[in-house]
């Protein structure tokens, strides 16, 4: 890796068809910055992408990249990663894609612990087929599929990371990208599964708690009536699931033929 | 007497049936005999009829018959489950000590012994061991040398130490010795033994085998009967080589987890059953047009939905061949044999890589749990040969930029086979998506360019069946007027079938075809017959539609699809009944 990437070379030549004003801009912009200060190269990176607009992220960027299926852009990242853990990682999506089809992948995800990255564009809101509530849409949340509310109460990613064992929980507002671009580095630099919760209207404040904190973070995570930003939880003890699986190589480079042993492996039939 | 020994030990699931027949399969195979076995069982770990059945001959064999010589029955199930195979020189061993079977009496002719498995289990010490007396009284019963069960004792509990192995020894001793001491029985059989090394495994296990010698480094799985003996092969070894398995959470998350390790540049699988493949069908498309190598082993199971979990069929086969929306090239491999599901990995995974798609690989149930001796040779790991395909470093990477430098994942080539760059490859970075893309992987919905991309991964199945080798497996009579084709795992017993119909004077030429799709043109062979039967596991005869699609000629059909594979004399009769000839009973009656 060398050390004079600047962000701008994890740019693509595709010009975002977001609409204007949408926090996807200022996340993905984290997202390049972070990962240029990290030392990173796009030769050396991987970014997973699901559905939505937050599932173009992969095209506006440059490095390799899968653009997958709705929902499932955390077991791709977490194929990657296991299979060469020299790559860095970084998985993109919205709430509709982490939280509502992908919800079970993503408490699998945390629980696992892979040494990657998440973030979720969490703009409470399905934006590319215009406008029906997600959910993390609040119960009163008029769209044209709820035009009286959603009568559900929205999902509270955070909680659900933290009840899943997480080791890196943070918030960031897309709004504020200086903070945000902090809050992505850390969950790059964390030993595990970092996810970043980008909450995408303005929130309300920050806190100032002792990130190892369990019951701190609980505490801050249920309080519904707010939105912090921050590294709310970090485990600072935690080793990624690779490590601990004994995965140190790369599995892309293998022999001409069968392994020098495999007869071995016949021989145990005896 | 018959040349052949067949042997079977039956009760409840949760009996210790599997492992009981394990270990005498084992005995007899460290006896340099051959052994085929089969198994009928339920799902339920406890409860339900379950039996292990071992064919055996000093001769290769890879089918089952109908027939039944020794038993070993732990309830009256086992023994009504199997009047039909049963005969009057049959010997059924039971305890009658045990409640249920107090009041047994072995049916006709049949020769009973009641041998009290639990107190003699008891005496080497503990009643667990009750299935390894009745062993060592089998071996009594046969002629069969018992130091050959003890070596496979010593396979099976020699990691639980010294006095686990003894006592078992001592339980088998103690079953010889009643049998011999207190029994008269007179049997002809002859337990000839030789001085071959032979090794004992069954389907699933051969594939988790060839995917190692493969180079697979990465197998994300979800248990499912019958496919969950692969990843439990896998787990414990691959990690040797520098690989993991991985247990997701879901299906959907292990064919994804498989695709993320595919495209970071491992060779990388995942092993399923129907149901299974139905939730991996939402990412097949994806896996194709990215044009990632993956091999997505099938091992079929009876369907529709949960259907049959533990029983026999070949249904998916058009699932495989059409499964999932859109139009996108895959192949099909459907070894046919225990041994070719070694070497049909190995083949799937350099497919894979060759052509940039996903491979089915599908064996069945009757394959896949079903232990079956082989000389090691069969799998010779010098014959393994590794093809990447078309993997660019950073020096052959410039031929494959475009004018701006960007490398052209999905360039559009003559042969349909772009480069591919493994994650890392200097100036390699490149987008892949579910998306229609351009040559540089970005979106694009132009019409010259969609028309360009579909064309270029339909070329690679043009390419793949001139440059590799799709053909059949054939046996029997060349000139034979009657053709019978089959794929799948029904070789064995139609091989078998061949010699029964013969000695009746019908000849019959066989294709056994390993390949769906791309599938060897057997339209001469077709036409250069007068009767052509397709033989297959499923109710509709999804291969005999395409071999009449292939060949634009009706062929006849033999279905079966009640959950049992296809024995060799069943399906002698079958092919006879088809050709209007008359049946074994009516010969005999005349």
């Amino acid at each position: 890796m060398s050390s004079d990437i600047r962000f701008t070379d994890f740019k693509s030549d595709e010009q975002p068809t977001w609409c204007p004003g949408c926090g996807d801009f200022g996340t993905m912009n984290g997202m390049m910055k972070a990962l240029a200060q990290t030392g990173n190269d796009p030769d050396d990176t991987f970014v997973v992408a699901g559905i939505g607009c937050s599932g173009k992220i992969g095209t506006y960027m440059h490095s390799y990249a899968l653009h997958g299926v709705h929902g499932r852009a955390l077991p791709v990242g977490t194929g990657v990663k296991i299979a060469n853990p020299e790559l860095e990682v970084m998985v993109a999506g919205g709430d509709g894609d982490g939280y509502s089809i992908g919800a079970g992948h993503f408490v699998h995800a945390v629980r696992r612990n892979v040494d990657m990255t998440y973030v979720v564009m969490d703009n409470r809101i399905y934006g590319l087929t215009k406008g029906q509530f997600s959910p993390t849409s609040r119960e009163d949340f008029e769209t044209s599929t709820s035009p009286d509310g959603t009568n559900q109460q929205p999902v509270n990613p955070l909680a659900l990371a933290l009840a899943a064992g997480g080791t890196f929980i943070a918030q960031s507002f897309s709004s504020d990208s200086q903070r945000h671009t902090e809050i992505v580095q850390e969950a790059i630099e964390h030993d595990g599964f970092g996810f970043v919760n980008v909450y995408s209207p303005v929130g309300d404040e920050e806190f100032d708690h002792d990130r190892t904190d369990y019951d701190a973070a609980k505490d801050l995570i249920m309080d519904r009536d707010k939105e912090y930003q921050g590294v709310i939880y970090q485990d600072e003890n935690s080793i990624g699931f690779e490590t601990r699986e004994g995965v140190t190589e790369p599995m892309t480079d293998i022999p001409d033929g069968a392994p020098d042993d495999a007869m071995d492996l016949v021989r145990e039939f005896y | 007497m018959p040349d052949d020994l067949n042997w079977a030990i039956g009760g409840e699931a949760g009996d210790g049936i599997n492992s009981t027949g394990k270990i005498f399969a084992q005995a007899l195979s460290r006896a340099g005999r051959h052994v085929f076995t089969s198994k009928d069982f339920a799902s339920r770990i406890r409860g339900g009829y379950t039996a292990y059945k071992v064919r055996s001959s000093v001769d290769a064999v890879e089918s089952v018959v109908d027939r039944l010589d020794i038993l070993i029955a732990l309830t009256q199930r086992t023994v009504d489950e199997n009047l039909d195979e049963l005969h009057d020189g049959s010997v059924i061993i039971y305890d009658g000590e045990r409640t249920m079977m107090s009041d047994f009496e072995a049916p006709g002719e049949m020769t009973g012994l009641d041998v009290p498995l639990k107190r003699l289990a008891e005496e080497a010490g503990g009643a667990i061991m009750r299935n390894i007396v009745a062993l060592g009284a089998a071996c009594e019963v046969t002629g069969f040398d018992i130091a050959f069960l003890d070596e496979s004792l010593e396979k099976r509990f020699g990691g639980k130490g010294q006095a686990i192995v003894d006592n078992n020894k001592e339980a088998a001793r103690l079953g010889a010795e009643y049998v011999r001491e207190e029994m008269v029985v007179e049997t002809d059989y002859d337990v000839d033994t030789t001085d071959n090394d032979l090794v004992l495994l069954n389907g699933d296990e051969a594939i988790g085998m060839g995917a190692l010698a493969a180079g697979c480094r990465f197998y994300a799985g979800y248990p499912i009967t019958p496919a969950t003996d692969v990843m439990e092969y896998l787990k414990g070894r691959i990690e040797d080589y520098g690989g993991i398995v991985v247990q997701a959470e879901d299906e959907l998350s292990a064919v994804n987890m498989a695709l993320g390790a595919a495209r970071a540049g491992a060779r990388s699988m995942t092993a399923t059953s129907g149901p299974g493949i139905d939730l991996m069908t939402e990412t097949f498309g994806l896996v194709a047009t990215s044009e990632t190598p993956l091999v997505i082993c099938n091992v079929m199971r009876s369907g529709p939905s949960t259907g049959m979990p533990t029983k026999q069929e070949q249904g998916d086969l058009e699932a495989m061949l059409y499964g999932g929306h859109g139009e996108v090239p895959r192949f099909v491999l459907a070894p046919t044999t225990i041994s070719e599901c070694f070497h049909k990995t190995v083949e799937a995974f350099n497919l894979a890589e060759k052509y940039q798609l996903p491979v089915y690989l599908t064996a069945d149930l009757a394959l896949a749990v079903t232990e079956q001796t082989f000389e090691p040779e069969e799998f010779d790991m010098d014959d393994v040969e590794i093809d990447r395909g078309k993997v660019v470093d950073e020096e052959s990477i410039e031929e494959w930029t475009d004018e701006k430098g960007q490398f052209r994942p999905h360039a559009v080539t003559d042969d349909g086979i772009s480069p591919r760059a493994l994650p890392g490859t200097t100036d390699g970075a490149h987008m892949s998506t579910g998306l229609e893309h351009d040559e540089l992987g970005r979106r694009t919905e132009e019409q010259e360019m969609r028309v360009q991309q579909v064309d270029k991964r339909d070329r690679k199945v043009e390419t793949a069946v001139e440059r590799e080798d799709w053909s059949c497996r054939e046996f029997g009579d060349p000139d034979a007027d009657t053709l019978v084709v089959s794929w799948g795992s029904n070789e064995g017993a139609m091989r078998d079938a061949i010699e029964l119909l013969a000695a009746g004077g019908i000849d019959v030429r066989f294709l056994s075809v390993p390949y769906v799709f791309p599938r060897p043109d057997m339209t001469d062979e077709v036409e250069a017959a007068e009767d052509v039967i397709v033989v297959e596991c499923n109710a509709t005869g999804q291969f005999a539609d395409l071999v009449e699609h292939d060949a634009l000629t009706r062929v006849e059909r033999i279905n079966k699809y009640n959950g049992v594979r296809f024995k060799a004399d069943e399906l002698a009769e079958e092919v006879k009944a088809v050709l209007g000839e008359p049946a074994d009973a009516e010969v005999e009656a005349r």
